[in-house]
């Protein structure tokens, strides 16, 4: 009890006192802004051994967040087989996300979002890229990169519509046919995704 | 604790995340316009080798390729 006491001491102590601090990698020095009550009751307990380092004394110092909002968003597309775009400056990208289509732009709170099928477009200046995203996750973080990776990413004009029509109506049949849950989530996933695509390719 | 929030339904039918994704990305390459479709069609072949084990020694191993086409 007592050992968890002191890392939930030293968790919050570190993460105030982190901006300021330098990680020096297997110090046994303390670092200069440490809570000085857990230091004095440690050493009352265990006088011979020094304060324990926590996981965030070794890490390296996030990086800072700029003080005013950046102009352009850095975004980071990449797929198991290819980097689509690695570290490209735009406007704005509005991602699929399970929530709905979330608009993405300079100075955006940090989030994670989970991606459902969906139309991913890239917008930079009168620009704008469109792709069709199976699933996958958007990292934002708070220095203005985005971090989105997908499984299966196609630009729109690569899908063929009439094998879209042919497996919406395949797989709605299948739902309707579906006896166990196993069965019934598959045949949904495929209802979801089609019809995704399908959105895609008329809207 | 009681259960938190509501679950996808893919996750209250058993299947995990990476199962979900896999499907999904399945279906979107089965639709694909034909020239980029076999180039996708290379991207899921799953090719692993299983070994068992018996005694702490491994046995022959089994090659097995799943064709793209099983979900």
């Amino acid at each position: 009890m007592l050992r968890q006491a002191s890392r939930l001491l030293s968790r919050s102590v570190t993460a105030a006192s982190s901006k300021s601090v330098t990680a020096r990698a297997f110090s046994t020095e303390l670092p200069s802004t440490v809570d000085s009550t857990f230091v004095e009751s440690w050493k009352k307990v265990a006088p011979n051994m020094d304060p324990p380092q926590t996981p965030s004394s070794f890490m390296k110092p996030r990086p800072s967040t700029a003080s005013s909002i950046p102009t352009k968003l850095t975004v980071n597309f990449v797929l198991p087989y290819a980097s689509e775009l690695s570290g490209k400056e735009v406007d704005m990208v509005i991602i699929p996300a399970t929530t709905g289509q979330m608009g993405v732009l300079p100075g955006h709170v940090p989030t994670i979002a989970e991606l459902k099928p969906g139309i991913m477009s890239v917008h930079e200046g009168t620009d704008i890229k469109k792709y069709f995203v199976s699933s996958g996750f958007a990292f934002l973080h708070a220095n203005s990169v985005a971090d989105i990776i997908a499984v299966e990413a196609v630009p729109l004009e690569n899908i063929d519509a009439s094998q879209v029509q042919k497996g919406l109506a395949e797989f709605t049949q299948k739902l309707a046919s579906a006896s166990t849950d196993l069965e019934k989530a598959e045949a949904q996933i495929g209802v979801e995704v089609h019809s995704a695509m399908n959105a895609a390719l008329s809207g | 604790m009681a259960s938190s929030a509501a679950v996808p339904f893919w996750r209250a039918a058993g299947m995990t995340y990476i199962t979900y994704s896999n499907i999904c990305a399945n279906l979107v390459r089965k639709c694909l316009k034909e020239p980029y479709k076999a180039e996708s069609m290379n991207r899921e072949k799953v090719h692993f080798s299983l070994s068992k084990w018996a005694d702490g020694k491994p046995q022959k191993p089994v090659l097995r390729s799943d064709a793209p086409e099983v979900f």
